[in-house]
């Protein structure tokens, strides 16, 4: 499964580039990750957040980067879904912002895992890639992911649909928090 | 604390829910002393903009006293004990849209743009107590409410005015103005408002503010045309004449220079047929809006005129008079208004008295009375203009 998605971000490409490549940023901002954990200086070892499977852990090395300009990376070794990525900055026409173009690749296996992945990426798998880069456009914005009373735990939004009631949280939802 | 949830179609409640908190760095707590109910606010209870739920807190016109900022807010800009008017798009004032002062389509604040996309194209900013489309964030008719980007967006108000003098920057007036603005108003311009309601009524003021030498106000209901007469505007009431007819004899054949329709999706109609084609159609869901205003107004403007939209539509219309549009040269322009671009501005008009937002206000009701304010309002019950709560 191929999926691509393309946003605008109102910063310089260096700093967008800067933020991306210290790959432990990425579960900020990306739904499936839960933690990004950097191995070397081109190795790093990922884990999925539980709707894409619960333990899901690979390790991924970086193929080829360009400062300011382009990133593309790799699972490795026996991953449960191997996959590979690249990201492209490319200066926006405007002088100021910074086009992030995103390729992403999953090699879904067939099995209990197989199926959690397809169960998670949903009917418009690339729905959740767009809204990937729209929290990272709010992270590099507005310095965090926004929150509201109907979807208050940031990245899991669009899982939360419908949503709770647009009122505010009460002591024990806050207390519980995403986990809830 | 108590505030005024959405119960179900053309149901609203009074409820005790959680007293809000800080969930982002930028956000303040603002404790509210004036609450306004919108003509908006009727098209979620009437059930016409969809991804509302049980419970949601209504309310975009508030203000208050700050009682709590996050860390993150810029102390310079804004500290607990300010006095403030909170604009009704939520605004980040860092992405493309807020630096091109196009507040309203903020790329930022709406944590469902993913759904607001499949239904405009493009998402659409935050805003508060309108619904999941626009984010899911809790309203102001309420006694707290949490504001995102609080050094952002709302106004300190550091001189001795009333609430009710700055109460309806959080939207009305700045949209009204809006209105008038986009119609590039000259001074031998005649300006034709549809819709005699709060923000109609400013739309007018605003025209004449701006320098139009006659301002037209088009509603049925006697005492809002009352309201705009005293307001010096020329009343049409679409219940006793027909308006083309009607504004062609005030503009000598021209037809008005300038329209703006301040009604939107669930306009009423003089043609008993006509509105019911619309009503059908909007009932059964295959057209979402009742664009009767809109089709009037490109009507009736005169060739090379502006036709200007504040009204709110939410979905797709029938039978929009395109070819009027294309072949008189007619330039149509619109959008939830900007209302970070306009408080300033327009506080000052007020301070110098050039416009007088407190002559719509006819109730002013306590918060836990809500309900009968909206009922008033919905069904223009004892003269209702424009209920201000107190919380």
């Amino acid at each position: 499964m191929e999926l691509t998605a393309t946003t605008t971000i109102r910063k310089p490409a260096p700093q967008v580039y800067a933020f991306w490549r210290d790959l432990e940023n990425l579960p900020t901002f990306m739904a499936h990750l839960e933690q990004v954990r950097t191995t070397g200086e081109r190795t790093s070892h990922w884990t999925a957040d539980a709707p894409f499977g619960k333990d899901v852990g690979w390790d991924a090395e970086i193929l080829e980067e360009v400062p300011g300009e382009k990133i593309a990376w790799r699972s490795t070794g026996n991953a449960d879904v191997p996959n590979a990525g690249t990201v492209r900055f490319v200066p926006a026409p405007d002088g100021v912002s910074t086009e992030v173009h995103v390729v992403l690749v999953y090699d879904i296996p067939g099995g209990t895992i197989g199926k959690a992945v397809a169960k998670y990426f949903g009917e418009e798998p690339h729905q959740q890639l767009d809204d990937d880069l729209r929290r990272l456009k709010q992270v590099l914005e507005t310095g965090e992911v926004v929150r509201s009373d109907g979807a208050p735990w940031g990245k899991r939004a669009r899982k939360e649909f419908p949503q709770r009631p647009a009122q505010p949280l009460s002591d024990a939802e806050l207390a519980k928090g995403a986990d809830a | 604390m108590k505030a005024n949830t959405w119960a179900g179609r053309n149901k609203v409640e009074v409820r005790d829910v959680p007293d809000p908190k800080i969930l982002n760095n930028r956000d303040a707590i603002v404790r509210i002393t004036s609450t306004a109910i919108c003509g908006s606010d009727l098209h979620l209870v009437d059930g016409y903009v969809p991804t509302m739920q049980d419970g949601d807190v209504l309310g975009h016109e508030f203000m208050g006293e700050v009682t709590e900022v996050g860390s993150g807010v810029d102390q310079a800009r804004l500290r607990v004990g300010d006095r403030v008017v909170v604009p009704f798009p939520i605004a980040c004032g860092a992405c493309a849209a807020c630096a091109a002062e196009l507040y309203s389509c903020c790329e930022n604040t709406n944590p469902n743009a993913g759904i607001a996309e499949k239904m405009f194209g493009h998402p659409v900013a935050g805003i508060f107590g309108y619904s999941h489309l626009t984010g899911g964030f809790a309203g102001g008719q309420a006694q707290y409410a949490r504001v995102p980007f609080a050094d952002v967006g709302p106004l300190k108000i550091e001189s001795d005015l009333t609430d009710e003098q700055v109460l309806f920057l959080s939207d009305i007036l700045p949209t009204g103005y809006m209105g008038a603005e986009m119609c590039d108003i000259q001074p031998t311009d005649v300006v034709a408002v549809w819709g005699a309601g709060p923000v109609g009524q400013f739309a007018m003021d605003s025209a004449r503010v701006l320098g139009a030498a006659k301002v037209i106000a088009i509603d049925k209901e006697p005492y809002r045309l009352q309201m705009a007469e005293q307001a010096g505007h020329t009343p049409v009431n679409f219940d006793e004449v027909d308006v083309r007819s009607r504004l062609l004899e005030l503009t000598g054949g021209r037809g008005p220079d300038k329209c703006i329709d301040a009604v939107g999706m669930e306009a009423t109609h003089g043609s008993a047929h006509i509105a019911a084609y619309d009503r059908v159609k909007q009932a059964v869901r295959s057209e979402t809006d009742r664009p009767h205003a809109l089709r009037q107004a490109i009507m009736s403007c005169r060739s090379g005129g502006v036709v200007s939209v504040i009204g709110v539509y939410g979905g797709l219309l029938d039978k929009f008079p395109a070819g009027a549009w294309m072949n008189r040269s007619l330039t149509l322009r619109t959008g939830q208004c900007h209302v970070q671009r306009y408080m300033k501005p327009l506080l000052e008009r007020i301070e110098r008295g050039e416009i007088d937002p407190t002559r719509i206000i006819t109730h002013t009701l306590p918060l836990n009375e809500a309900e009968h304010g909206f009922e008033m309002f919905k069904n223009k019950q004892d003269n209702c203009e424009k209920v201000v709560l107190k919380p």
